[in-house]
C-alpha cells in the first residue's frame, strides 16, 4: 500500500469529519458543565470522556446518578443507549474486516456517531477505496473528533456555569444527528426506513431502557431492506 | 470506590465490547447478502429514532413540544436531504432555531 494514498485518505477523513467539530465541541462543553454542576471532579469528567466517548450515554448515566438510581441500573441503561454501536460495528465490518485486529480494536475504541457517519458517507461516495484507505479515512475523522471530545469536556468543566442558556445548545445534538442521516435519504427504501424509525420511536418512547429505540431501529432496518428487495424484484 | 468511578469503568469497558463486537468477530469473512442489505439501512434506522423523541419532546422545555425546535429540525432535514451537505444542514438548522427563538416562537 503506497503511503501517499494512505495519507491522502487520512486527510480526506479529517476534512470530512471537520464539520462535526462545531457540534462535538458544544456537546462536550455541555457535558463538562453539567457534570461539574453535579459535583464531579476533573479526573472523573476527563476519565468518562476518554474511556466512554459517547455523549448520549454519558448524559444518560449522569442524569440517572443525579436521580439516585442503583449503580447496576445506571450501567445497563447507559449501555442500552450504546447498543446502536453494535449495529455500526456490524456495518463497518465488511469494509474494515481485512485490516489487522489491533487496528480494528482501535476503530472500535473511536467508533462514535460522527466517525461512523463520516466514514460511511465517504465509503458510499468513493467505493474504490482499499480496506487500508478506508481505515485511514476513519482514523482521519477520529483524529479530529476524539481529542476534541476530551478537550471540550475539560473546558466545559473549567467554564462551569458560564454558558448562557440562550445558545440553546441542547438542540445541537438532535441537529447533528439529523445532519448525519438526512443526506442518506437517497431512495424510497431509505425514506421508508426513516419513516418507520420515527413512527415506532415516538409510539414506544415510554418504554424503559431504550427498548423503544432498539425496536424502532430493528423494524426500520427490516422496512428498508423489504422495500429495497421488493423494488429490485420489480425492476 | 465511588459510584461514579464504578459507572465510568463499567460503561467504558461495556461500550468498547459493544463497538468491538462485529469488527472483532467477523474479521475478513464475508457477510451474507441479506445481512449486507439490512446493514445499508443502519444509519437511517437508528439516527431518526434517536432524534424523534428529542425533537418532539425537548428536555430544554421540560418535554413540551416547541415550535422553534420543530422548525429547526425540519430545516436541517430538508437542507441535508436536498443538498447532501452535512455542514449546511447543521448551520441551516441552528440558524433556523436562533431565528425562530428570536422572533419568539
Amino acid at each position: 500500500m503506497p503511503r501517499a494514498a494512505l495519507r491522502r485518505a487520512f486527510y480526506q477523513g479529517m476534512r470530512d469529519g471537520a464539520p462535526f467539530l462545531i457540534v462535538v465541541a458544544p456537546f462536550g462543553l455541555l457535558f463538562g458543565v453539567v457534570a461539574r454542576e453535579a459535583g464531579w471532579d476533573m479526573a472523573q469528567i476527563l476519565g468518562m470522556s476518554v474511556l466512554v466517548i459517547a455523549g448520549a450515554s454519558q448524559f444518560t448515566a449522569l442524569q440517572m446518578m443525579e436521580e439516585q438510581a442503583p449503580t447496576i441500573v445506571v450501567i445497563l441503561t447507559a449501555l442500552a443507549v450504546n447498543l446502536r454501536h453494535a449495529m455500526y460495528s456490524a456495518s463497518l465490518a465488511p469494509h474494515l474486516g481485512p485490516i489487522p485486529l489491533w487496528k480494528r480494536a482501535l476503530v472500535a475504541y473511536c467508533l462514535v456517531d460522527q466517525t461512523y457517519g463520516t466514514a460511511m458517507n465517504r465509503y458510499a461516495l468513493t467505493p474504490a477505496l482499499s480496506p487500508g484507505e478506508k481505515a485511514a479515512v476513519f482514523f482521519g475523522a477520529a483524529a479530529v473528533t476524539c481529542p476534541l471530545w476530551y478537550a471540550s469536556s475539560v473546558t466545559g468543566a473549567l467554564i462551569g456555569r458560564g454558558l448562557p442558556a440562550g445558545l440553546a445548545l441542547d438542540f445541537a445534538v438532535p441537529i447533528t444527528f439529523i445532519a448525519l442521516f438526512a443526506p442518506g435519504l437517497r431512495s424510497p427504501a431509505h425514506l421508508a426506513a426513516a419513516f418507520v424509525s420515527v413512527a415506532v420511536a415516538l409510539a414506544l418512547a415510554g418504554l424503559p431502557y431504550s427498548l423503544g429505540l432498539l425496536a424502532a431501529a430493528a423494524l426500520a432496518m427490516a422496512a428498508g431492506a423489504g422495500v429495497d428487495a421488493a423494488l429490485e424484484r420489480r425492476a | 470506590m465511588s459510584q461514579v468511578w464504578i459507572v465510568i469503568l463499567a460503561l467504558g469497558l461495556g461500550t468498547f465490547l459493544i463497538r468491538f463486537s462485529f469488527l472483532g468477530l467477523i474479521g475478513d469473512r464475508a457477510l451474507p447478502g441479506w445481512a449486507l442489505r439490512l446493514l445499508r439501512f443502519v444509519p437511517v434506522a437508528v439516527l431518526p429514532a434517536l432524534v424523534a423523541p428529542l425533537t418532539v419532546w425537548p428536555s430544554a422545555t421540560g418535554g413540551a413540544p416547541d415550535p422553534a425546535r420543530l422548525i429547526a429540525a425540519a430545516v436541517a432535514l430538508a437542507i441535508g436531504a436536498l443538498t447532501r451537505s452535512v455542514l449546511g444542514a447543521i448551520f441551516g438548522g441552528m440558524a433556523a432555531l436562533y431565528l425562530a427563538l428570536w422572533i419568539g416562537l
